[in-house]
């Protein structure tokens, strides 16, 4: 063989061994996302906050998740059947799954996660989910059943806590332990480094079950400032922000962000709504409350306070979601048929002051909301132009949260709120209007009332499948959209800037971080180098 | 000598009892102000239950009486143990070491470029009194200091970073900086921190340059300066040898007021900045109610608020004769 051959040979013996490893060529790169925030605990169990939360997901799984379209689906289970009705849920765990540091998951760390979220001495605030569980039994290393008091279809989904590694943390103390700063998880990123106040720097998990996400580092900056944070964007110094409307619509309106981002609209998890205190002699009567959601136009407070990036809202579930009434009509803006109705109900604007009055008594009420939302306050005062404009008096009182929460929300003084709500996709709302709810510490603070609610509400708890409860939210959406306890305002939209360079981005209801692992950067594009192999290891 | 340390042990000795005071006062104050830890996050959240505050309180001793409390924060104190943060279980001390050398280094080489600056420019001042150089100074010193540190800041950081993109916008440094070399390291930071710097000095700048230039006015107006003129000394040798030395003694005073400034940083130039300093530490833990990460940073400010008065009286005492 002449060294011509042997050349040939060597290619031929090379070339294959060079395309497996070239199969990763999509691999590379870095996200680097701004938050305002900063994380606070990365241990699922405390991780309560937006920015905890967002970066826990990204090192640890749950049992279940939900998928683009918002239905549950396996996440370290691989399946799991509800018995008996709902009072027994068996999960089968995946096989090959391995913590960061590469020990086995198996059911031992579930039953561990368990045993602390029911931990009195634990302060998580996710124990309540847990509550209906009697017990958790490891039926054999990949299978978990889970026992509970009764049929509880929303504990589902609370089985999406994230599972910590029980070798790790058995004789750890969970509140004060070193390993909220530096975890290990099952998940897709690894936590490399957090620099405190600046940075949280994560890998791509080279073992993840799903495969190795494309992306090789994770970069979650902290940027405290939203200035700031908007300079950095126009400097292509951060990949991902959450924009503000006015950034979303003039702002971010150059040339150079129409080259260099993508704007995405993302349905949000939430809504703002006025709350009436049903308490109070001037709501009690549905008629007024339904004559104050008629006076007030909720198309132009969407078009003031988001630029129009939200939709009305109808009732307390999102419009993606399978509980959505898509036949509940908002209450349309009608100032003349709120006057009737307010004269049905009696008040009338005896005494010529320009104010409805019965009784005596003028129709002048306070509605209260949080310092610090500016979106909010603005809703406020275009409330409160409607409303004079019927004969309503209404004063606005912007109040600090730990403040507004002690004094006016627990001991019920207040006439009407202006606040919104996160939502999960779970439908269940029992906490929110449940009669057993309208205690002092319970969130049915505007103390609505309804036999037939309350017997919906405990029916969607104990129904499994989304069919069967589907019927029953569609008419408690029906119900609260006619008595109104709530006047439903809006669901803002979440808007965001991602860097044009990644692909893979796909919007659906469940928002864009879905597909994250499968998302990259075509070579030639990326921005940041990867470090050299050895650093993998 | 001896005198000296005599005075020194004394005056310790005298601040002990005004140290434990300021404790006491700053314990009790932070926990009578409204809210309570965990209020800041999740409060509101139906999924939220509302025994975790109740394990919360009990975890961390906060149903007790507040003396009780005090006596058993006084007592770890004593020990050097500042506790652990009610956020995220976290030493206190770690948390503030993190963020005690960020802000020692950037106010202190903002305080050496304002001394270096603004001496001069307060001599001048002084000695071109009332000259159109004098109030052309004056007018630009104090709109520097009339500036808002943050409205200027976001003017440089558009105008240098975003627009001639020759400095980075904010941070300490660039992403990946582990990466670099030595050199590459030394360039990043350095870049990242003049802007900072440079904003910190140009709106501190005017109250040394003042004081100095009020100083030496005072000083320049004395009989021994017309007698030094008079013996026909240079123009030169009268204001460095004899006006400056005794124009700077008050400034002294205001270096050691300064000593407990160099650790405290503000919220909202760090926040512009994105820099992890003292100033967003103090605020943060405000916010959240973190009681032991609150302590420890204002027992950190009053130690150094005592040491620094200490430091400017016994340097007074050494500067000058006349004060022994």
């Amino acid at each position: 063989m002449n060294l011509k051959n042997s050349f040939l040979l060597l290619v031929l013996f090379f070339v294959p061994a060079f395309l497996s490893a070239g199969g990763d060529h999509q691999n590379g790169d870095a996200f680097v996302a701004a938050s305002i925030g900063e994380p606070v605990n990365l241990l699922p169990l405390f991780a309560a906050d937006s920015a905890s939360a967002e970066v826990s997901k990204l090192i640890f799984n749950g049992l279940v998740k939900y998928d683009k379209d918002l239905k549950l689906t396996g996440d370290l289970a691989e399946s799991w059947e509800v018995k008996d009705g709902g009072l027994r849920i068996v999960f089968y765990l995946r096989k090959n799954v391995k913590w960061q540091d590469g020990e086995p998951f198996t059911a031992a760390d579930v039953e561990f996660t368990y045993q602390k979220l029911t931990d009195p001495r634990i302060p998580t605030p996710y124990g309540g989910d847990f509550e209906k569980v009697v017990s958790l039994a490891v039926k054999d290393p990949y299978t978990v059943e889970v026992v509970y008091k009764e049929p509880f279809s929303p504990g589902l989904a609370s089985w999406g806590m994230g599972i910590l590694p029980r070798h790790l943390l058995l004789h750890e103390n969970l509140p004060a332990t070193r390993f909220s700063r530096a975890p290990i998880g099952t998940g897709p990123y690894l936590l490399k480094q957090w620099k405190s106040q600046d940075q949280l720097l994560l890998q791509a998990n080279p073992r993840y079950f799903e495969g190795r996400p494309l992306i090789d580092r994770y970069v979650y900056r902290i940027i405290p400032d939203q200035a700031t944070t908007f300079l950095e964007l126009q400097t292509e110094n951060v990949d991902f922000v959450n924009l503000s409307p006015l950034q979303f619509k003039r702002q971010t309106d150059t040339p150079f962000f129409r080259r260099k981002y993508q704007k995405l609209k993302i349905p949000s998890f939430g809504y703002a709504y006025i709350g009436y205190n049903l308490l109070s002699p001037l709501f009690a009567d549905k008629k007024a409350r339904q004559a104050v959601g008629m006076a007030i136009n909720k198309k132009d407070i969407i078009d003031v306070t988001l630029l129009g990036f939200g939709r009305p809202a109808t009732g307390p579930f999102l419009p993606e979601s399978w509980a959505y009434h898509p036949g509940v009509r908002e209450s349309a803006f009608h100032p003349e048929r709120a006057k009737a109705l307010l004269e049905e109900a009696g008040w009338s604007d005896t005494d010529g002051d320009g104010w409805l009055d019965k009784d005596g008594r003028k129709f002048s009420f306070t509605i209260l909301t949080n310092q610090g939302n500016d979106q909010r306050k603005m809703a406020c005062e275009m409330v409160q132009k409607r409303l004079k404009d019927v004969g309503i008096e209404m004063k606005i009182q912007i109040v600090e949260w730990g403040v507004f929460l002690k004094e006016f929300i627990d001991k019920r003084r207040f006439d009407a709120v202006l606040l919104g709500w996160q939502l999960s996709p779970d439908p269940d709302v029992y906490e929110l209007f449940h009669s057993s709810r309208a205690v002092p510490g319970k969130f049915n603070f505007v103390s609505y009332k309804n036999p037939e609610v309350d017997r919906l509400l405990e029916e969607g708890r104990r129904l499994f499948g989304e069919e069967a409860r589907a019927t029953v939210y569609r008419r408690v959406h029906e119900i609260l959209s006619e008595e109104e306890p709530y006047t439903f305002l809006y669901v803002p939209e979440t808007l965001v800037a991602v860097h044009r360079r990644f692909r893979g981005v796909e919007v659906g209801p469940a928002g864009i971080g879905h597909n994250f692992i499968r998302w990259f950067v075509p070579e030639g594009e990326r921005r940041y180098k990867s470090p050299d192999r050895r650093f993998w290891a | 000598m001896r005198g000296l340390l005599y005075y020194f042990f004394r005056r310790v000795g005298g601040l002990v009892p005004v140290f434990l005071g300021v404790t006491l006062v700053s314990f009790v104050v932070i926990h009578l102000a409204p809210g309570e830890p965990g209020d800041a996050g999740a409060a509101f959240n139906p999924k939220v239950s509302a025994q975790a505050g109740e394990k919360l309180k009990e975890l961390y001793g906060l149903d007790r009486p507040i003396l009780a409390q005090y006596g058993s924060w006084l007592g770890r104190f004593f020990r050097l143990d500042f506790g652990n943060s009610f956020v995220d279980g976290e030493k206190v001390t770690a948390k503030i070491a993190r963020a005690v050398p960020v802000t020692l280094v950037l106010n202190g080489l903002s305080l050496f470029l304002i001394l270096l600056a603004g001496i001069p420019l307060g001599i001048l001042g002084a000695v071109k009194a009332g000259s159109r150089l004098d109030r052309t100074l004056t007018f630009f010193v104090l709109a520097g200091f009339s500036l808002p540190a943050f409205w200027l800041a976001l003017l440089l950081m558009s105008f240098l970073g975003v627009g001639l993109r020759i400095l980075p916008v904010s941070g300490l440094t660039s992403l990946f900086w582990e990466e670099m070399n030595f050199l590459a390291k030394a360039m990043d930071l350095a870049r990242h921190l003049l802007l900072p710097v440079l904003v910190s000095s140009v709106t501190g700048l005017a109250g040394i340059a003042r004081f100095v230039r009020s100083g030496m006015l005072g000083v320049l107006r004395e009989n021994y300066i017309r007698t030094a003129r008079a013996k026909g000394l240079s123009e030169k040798a009268v204001i460095y040898r004899h006006a400056l030395r005794n124009a700077l003694l008050p400034v002294i005073t205001i270096l050691g007021l300064s000593v407990p400034g160099l650790l405290g940083g503000s919220v909202i130039f760090e926040s512009v900045f994105s820099i992890p300093g003292m100033g967003r530490l103090f605020f943060q833990s405000v916010f959240a109610r973190d009681y032991p990460v609150i302590m420890g940073v204002l027992v950190l400010g009053a130690f150094l608020t005592l040491l620094g008065n200490l430091l400017a009286d016994a340097a007074y005492r050494l500067a000058d004769p006349r004060v022994r």
